[in-house]
């Protein structure tokens, strides 16, 4: 079995513009206390989840109890109230561990929390959100569907009405968390092809979620298919806030943002482990971190990882301060899981071959951040909600 | 029951060591945390309220006023309030003189449990539990690995050389903790959150010159490197020569 041995040495974290001394002292406990418990109870158990292919389910009681599920919810339905900031900060430290342990805690938050409370009945609220903050019940988020990625609106999954209640049809995919999930949160088209939102229990007639397997990517991950066939489900379970997709996209909004700042702990993680490396590792007699190539490599690494740690801090301000866009988030969405890809790729050469074995972080990093590229939209698409706004043509379609 | 915890802002354990130009550990850089020996104390004195279903932890520090981070650190893992007993020569005092200190605060409280650490990982004195529990005239059980209340007594393992045993002691009293008694919580989103609400009082306080001065600090010599003697069984005996002789370990 593999070890995480050069993974749990507590984190000399990059840190060269002082952007500690831009957080508040709740933000900086907040984000020493998650920082704690990732080394001391998460990273130790990652690399053999990520080689089995398994998540790490001892831990969501944890997670639960330490307040990481939902933790921008607000205190009335379980969560903690915290500030953006604070929430981005505690992505960053789970992404430090596995992209994986981070996105089942993202969809938790951002894609199940977050809606429920934004579009869901007090009762809904009530019966959901305390559950999911404990870790009681798990949740997943299906809008994805074979055919519809990048551009969801095309969905094929329908729902129409029966009497009082809801019958739900079709097909969803890449569903993080699916096949442990207690509830889903299910967007389908209803008869007047407005995009409604649904919460689907699991284990209802009809509904099914096999995981996909063979993935060589988030491998601490549960990713599944949601299988609808004819699934009732009463008009209490549809949430009544939605205003069709946008209410969908807004939650991707609220995901992507945590995202930003995960990847900014992956890319530290691998520099962090390097930077170790190359003062140990010698060649032709001399440490590796003495060499120019090396050098300049890191000065790159440093420097790209500077830039994103100042990105998502400015992001959160300006989510906290309510000014922040769509727009705002695709910019260090983009940047930054590209920024902790290269920086994972990087570092893996510095490794050589230790690079690729589990002992070392940086080539599970890289494998975990090409989903990561690609989901909660693709480096490309958003690119062109950054071409769009900075030119107004929209470029998204044929 | 009304529980107290001293605790101790420490340089944390993985500093690397510099010695400034008075003699003490130049503090630029330094990252400072919670002791980890008080972190045992801290679990200690929440479970025994826990168990208790009443009571309240008081959570008491003698340093600078940055320990005011640590001391929120406490409360957020559960103690109701905080004081912070402070000077700015605090980090010259010696150990007898942080004991006078939280004694004279801890003798106004009516606790009837007093935490502790067995040391602070700064100046490794283990001194300063005892003497707090000398000058309010109440039994000590220090290094503490196993606790249980039972009615107005404590019984406590404590570790000693090559074993453990296993003493009594009736309330009031003091306890240090040692590694092995509890396992620390996290302080918790909910728990950072509480604890801005809680109240954390700072006191300014007199000091007398302390008895002990640092008058030297030095690291450690470098260890040498190490050496080859040879290889395969032909350097068995060399080997063992130097273990016996040089090493002195067989």
């Amino acid at each position: 079995m593999a070890t995480a041995s050069a993974s749990v040495l507590p984190l000399k974290e990059l840190d060269f513009y002082q952007v500690d001394d831009l957080l508040d002292p709740e933000e900086r406990m907040v984000r020493d206390s998650v920082r704690s418990f990732i080394e001391e109870r998460v990273m130790p158990v990652v690399p053999h989840h990520w080689e089995a292919g398994t998540f790490p389910s001892e831990l969501i009681p944890e997670f639960g109890e330490l307040g990481l599920l939902g933790p921008a919810v607000s205190e009335e339905y379980g969560g903690s109230g915290l500030n953006s900031v604070a929430y981005g900060l505690i992505c960053q430290e789970i992404e430090r561990a596995d992209s994986g342990v981070r996105s089942f805690a993202s969809v938790q938050g951002s894609l199940v929390m977050y809606p429920i409370e934004a579009f869901g009945s007090e009762e809904q609220k009530r019966y959901w959100l305390p559950k999911l903050a404990t870790g009681e019940a798990v949740g997943c988020f299906g809008l994805t569907e074979p055919d519809f990625g990048s551009n969801p609106g095309g969905m094929r999954t329908r729902a129409r009405r029966d009497g009082d209640d809801w019958i739900l049809h079709g097909q969803k995919m890449w569903i993080t968390n699916g096949t442990v999930a207690d509830v889903s949160i299910v967007w389908a088209r209803d008869e007047n092809g407005k995009i409604q939102g649904f919460l689907v229990e699991n284990d209802r007639e009809g509904f099914s979620a096999p995981e996909q397997k063979h993935k060589w990517s988030l491998r601490c991950s549960v990713t599944s298919e949601l299988v609808m066939d004819e699934v009732r489900v009463p008009e209490s379970n549809r949430l009544p806030k939605v205003q069709g997709l946008k209410s969908a996209l807004s939650c991707l909004t609220s995901a992507r943002y945590g995202i930003a700042w995960g990847a900014v702990g992956a890319a530290q993680a691998c520099f962090d482990e390097v930077i170790r490396y190359c003062s140990d590792r010698q060649i032709y007699d001399k440490p590796l971190g003495s060499f120019q190539i090396t050098q300049t490599k890191l000065a790159n690494m440093g420097t790209e990882i500077t830039k994103g740690q100042l990105l998502v801090w400015r992001l959160g301000r300006m989510k906290d301060q309510g000014i922040m866009r769509p727009q705002h988030v695709s910019m260090a969405k983009r940047n930054n899981v590209r920024m902790a890809l290269d920086v994972a790729r990087e570092c893996r050469t510095l490794l050589g071959a230790n690079g690729i074995t589990l002992e070392y972080q940086a080539g599970r990093h890289a494998c975990n951040l090409e989903t990561v590229l690609t989901y909660e939209g693709t480096e490309e698409i958003h690119g062109l909600i950054l071409g769009h706004e900075f030119t107004g043509y929209a470029a998204y379609g044929a | 029951m009304k529980i107290c915890v001293c605790v101790k802002r420490v340089p944390a354990t993985t500093t690397r060591v510099v010695i400034g130009a008075d003699k003490q550990l130049d503090p630029a850089g330094v990252e400072f945390e919670l002791n980890p020996y008080d972190e045992f104390a801290v679990e200690q004195a929440l479970q025994v309220k826990e168990s208790g279903g009443e009571g309240s932890v008081t959570a008491i520090s003698f340093g600078l006023a940055d320990a005011k981070k640590e001391l929120q650190k406490v409360l957020a893992m559960g103690a109701d309030n905080a004081v912070l007993l402070t000077h700015n020569s605090a980090p010259h005092a010696d150990g007898a003189t942080t004991a006078k200190m939280l004694a004279e605060e801890l003798r106004n409280t009516e606790a009837q449990l007093i935490f502790f650490g067995k040391q602070a990982v700064d100046r490794d004195q283990h001194g300063v539990g005892p003497a707090v529990a000398t000058r309010l005239g109440i039994p000590c059980i220090t290094e503490v690995v196993k606790f249980e209340l039972q009615g107005n007594q404590v019984i406590c393992e404590r570790e000693i050389e090559g074993g453990r045993e296993t003493v009594t002691a009736p309330l009031p009293c003091a306890i240090t903790c040692q590694k092995g008694l509890n396992e620390p919580r996290f302080a918790s989103l909910k728990g950072i959150m509480a604890a801005k609400k809680k109240p954390l009082e700072i006191k300014e306080v007199d000091l007398e010159s302390a008895a002990v001065e640092v008058i030297d600090m030095s690291l450690p010599p470098e260890r040498p490197a190490g050496r080859i003697i040879g290889e395969g069984p032909d350097a068995v005996p060399e080997l063992i020569e130097a273990l016996r002789n040089e090493a002195k370990v067989l």
